[in-house]
């Protein structure tokens, strides 16, 4: 009944497929996930002339369909699929000008499997640049295809594209070399025993090591039997096949392609000397690196406060507004409250993702990996870990999928280990509502205090995560074989729209992710806390009235008291005081420990916990940040986060593995409990241990 | 004279002449590193480690121990 055309979108990485698909897709795209492992997949719709819908997948990007990692395995798994619903009717292959050599292998190999394929050379503005010109026409006879030249910055080539898609009807599936020729004895072997099955795809099924659908399994499993060569003989025709593949890539692009090197302008080699630069490099990177700290800090306060005002007077409306009841007590007190908690952080997280949005788009963290290769590798580490490591100041979970393409297991395995030392995005509230409450204000170097000590713990985390790599990898005896390559792609002012698509995805998805356990959470704590079992509890305004008959307290203060007496007996305080024994050496008291322990689901729980039983039975308007600031220790007296408590927290949630999500993503790319389970204990130990020693030392 | 590839200097272009496949991945050779196409050091790191080349337009690093199984003929300028 549909007219939709499936369309998959291919292509080497760094070739602007993403800035291809959202110039096809524009707001109408979704993220999801592949079905059974975490790799990324984005799909949308795109509308053609003639009412005609296309659904497009932007597949991972990968060098060819020789598959070394889960996300490439997911490209070739549904190209030989015929029969998965997302199976491509045309394949879009979306090439650099700048490295069409290169990009042409893929588009080869795609050709080879027989599925109608247009090839986008993207990126046509920098032809000019570069002195390129091609001949379209002779590069459309010789690959056997349709061409699309496009600019995605200048937004020029995509209508053309959309032309190309409606009439794929039209576009040859011939092959445009024939690869077999590399041996001819074999593939005719190979041929007569599977005579109703491509004879390229035959050639990957041996040469791959991949999970098929279900329905292609037996026979495919047939023809995996069919290993009449050993693996280094099947390794060494690969390496024939490829040069095969580059002998007549490079003959088509003699003709079809003429650079004038007079006519380039190489800012690569002016940029690259200064930012890969064996001083410089370095300086640079650090200054980057602080003026993001400076800015989430400093840009993020006017929202921020802003935020926080309007929760504060949302609570207070809806109390003044609905009649009062129980339920109106838990949205404003409960939901509201725990809500105000996350909401309040959106602007910080999203400067953060727009940063590490704009260090990738612009070529940029490529250079990185190459300036720190070194320095990593004697940590255990790859220079590709500087990625997920950077990337985890964002969120843990995405950073340890990035590590993928990390080539050794070992530099791999470390990489995920420590990645969640460094510091996420869920700590940055807890952070932030400490340093606020317990450093001061002034400014040293035109840098304030706060926005340093920021600086500081995510240097901290940093440092924790390096230096347990060296621990580890002296410790864990795995021999893998080590490889690093690394592509330097030019250098790219970042696109608007992919930077902003990229900031907003992410965010939302930081948002309703943490948003939907917060408001889970919150509601629980709340009924936790208004209610309780036994006298105490239920009787708590006889009691507290006869307790203080003596001392004349008006109304307002009596009224606290009962709130307080109330909340000290309700389930959470029992629990609360359950656990107090075990917190108290760090500074705690035992609300504090409520949240720490609730905070063991997501960290980011932690504000909005304290905001959720710090509003209980509080009638004033008033924002968490002054809440948190009133509170008196019950034991020492004096405010109960001080700079002696206050640094206790803050190490505690520098080190503690307090991300559900996170040890289930580990267990997932680690594929054993074996992992998760030592970072839990061992990570929460350090925490607990540090924040002991801080505390007592600055009492 | 042929070469390894760790040995080719900064601003140093060469020829590879054979590239040993029992120790470079799959994916070197598939972005270009194959015999017959230049070579170019572009820049290196601290202690010449990792490298980053121009092979056949491609630009992208490698380390001096995966170099060294890169047999190259230096060009005489």
């Amino acid at each position: 009944m549909s007219k939709q055309i499936n369309i998959a979108l291919i292509g080497n990485p760094n070739t602007g497929k993403t800035s291809v698909f959202n110039a096809l897709t524009g707001l109408n795209q979704k993220v999801g996930n592949y079905p059974g492992i975490t790799v990324e997949k984005k799909e949308g719709i795109c509308k053609l002339p003639r009412g005609v819908k296309a659904h497009i997948i932007d597949l991972p990007g990968t060098y060819s369909l020789n598959a070394s990692s889960l996300d490439e395995n997911v490209v070739i798994e549904l190209l030989l699929n015929k029969n998965d619903k997302d199976f491509p009717d045309v394949a879009v292959v979306v090439s650099d000008v700048e490295n069409l050599k290169r990009n042409l292998l893929l588009f080869t190999q795609i050709k080879d499997l027989e599925i109608p394929a247009i090839l986008v050379i993207n990126m046509a503005d920098r032809m000019k640049y570069k002195g390129i010109s091609l001949d379209i026409d002779f590069l459309e006879q010789e690959l056997k295809t349709k061409i699309a030249v496009v600019s995605t910055r200048k937004k020029e080539g995509i209508d053309n594209l959309k032309h190309l898609i409606s009439n794929y009807k039209d576009i040859s599936t011939a092959p445009c070399l024939n690869a077999s020729e590399i041996d001819k004895d074999y593939f005719d072997k190979l041929r007569k025993a599977f005579p109703n099955q491509l004879l390229y795809k035959l050639w990957l099924v041996i040469t791959q090591d991949v999970n098929f659908g279900k329905t292609d399994r037996n026979e495919i499993e047939a023809i995996a039997s069919f290993k009449t060569k050993s693996k280094s003989d099947l390794k060494r025709l690969q390496q024939k096949e490829t040069i095969k593949r580059y002998q007549f890539i490079n003959n088509t692009l003699k003709k079809g392609q003429t650079i004038d090197v007079s006519q380039a302008k190489d800012l690569r080699t002016k940029f690259d000397r200064i930012l890969t630069h064996k001083v410089w490099g370095y300086l640079i990177f650090f200054l980057i690196l602080l003026t993001i700290f400076q800015a989430i800090y400093d840009w993020s306060t006017v929202p921020m406060d802003f935020i926080d005002g309007v929760f504060a007077n949302l609570s207070d409306w809806v109390k003044n507004t609905l009649p009062a009841g129980a339920f109106t007590n838990l949205l404003a007190e409960g939901i509201i409250s725990g809500l105000g908690g996350i909401v309040i952080f959106i602007p910080q997280i999203a400067f953060l993702f727009l940063f590490i949005a704009i260090l990738e788009e612009s070529g940029y963290m490529s250079r990185v990996v190459f300036l720190m290769d070194r320095i990593m590798r004697r940590f255990g580490l790859s220079g590709k870990s500087i990625v997920p490591l950077i990337s985890g100041t964002a969120c843990a979970i995405p950073a340890i999928m990035a590590t993928r393409n990390i080539e050794s297991w070992k530099e791999r395995l470390i990489t995920i280990l420590v990645t969640p030392f460094t510091t996420c995005s869920a700590r940055l509230p807890v952070y932030l509502i400490i340093i606020a409450l317990v450093i001061p204000e002034g400014r040293f170097l035109g840098l304030s205090y706060q926005a340093l000590t920021l600086m500081l713990l995510y240097l901290l985390g940093f440092g924790t995560a390096v230096v347990s790599a060296y621990i580890l990898n002296k410790i864990l005896k795995i021999k893998s074989k080590t490889f690093f390559v690394v592509e330097m792609p030019n250098y790219k002012l970042p696109l608007f729209k992919n930077v902003a698509l990229t900031v907003l995805e992410k965010t939302k998805s930081f948002v309703f992710g943490a948003g939907k356990i917060i408001l889970a959470i919150s509601i629980i704590l709340w009924f936790l806390a208004s209610y309780g079992p036994g006298e105490q509890f239920n009787n708590a305004e006889n009691i507290v009235k006869t307790e203080f008959a003596s001392q004349n307290l008006d109304q307002e203060e009596l009224n606290q008291k009962i709130a307080s007496h109330k909340l000290e007996h309700s389930f959470i305080g029992i629990a609360g005081h359950a656990i107090e024994p075990v917190i108290r050496p760090l500074g705690y008291d035992w609300k504090i420990g409520i949240a720490i322990v609730s905070s063991f689901a997501a960290r980011e729980v932690f504000v909005g916990t304290l905001a959720t039983i710090y509003s209980v039975g509080n009638d004033d308007e008033d924002t968490i940040k002054n809440r948190m600031a009133g509170e008196v220790n019950p034991i020492l007296g004096g405010p109960l986060f001080n700079f002696a408590s206050g640094i206790s927290l803050l190490l505690f949630y520098a080190f503690a593995m307090q991300c559900m999500s996170t040890l289930a993503i580990v267990k997932k790319e680690t594929n054993s409990w074996k992992w998760p389970i030592l970072q839990l204990v061992i990570m929460t130990a350090i925490a607990y241990i540090t924040a002991l020693i801080a505390f007592q030392f600055l009492k | 004279m042929s070469q390894t590839l760790n040995t080719l200097k900064r601003g140093e272009r060469a020829i590879i002449i054979d590239v040993s496949s029992e120790e470079i991945p799959l994916k070197l050779l598939e972005m270009g590193c194959l015999p017959g196409n230049s070579v170019e050091l572009v820049q290196v790191a601290p202690f010449a480690d990792p490298m980053y080349l121009n092979i056949n337009g491609s630009h992208l690093a490698i380390r001096k121990e995966t170099a060294i199984h890169i047999i190259i003929e230096k060009e005489i300028i």
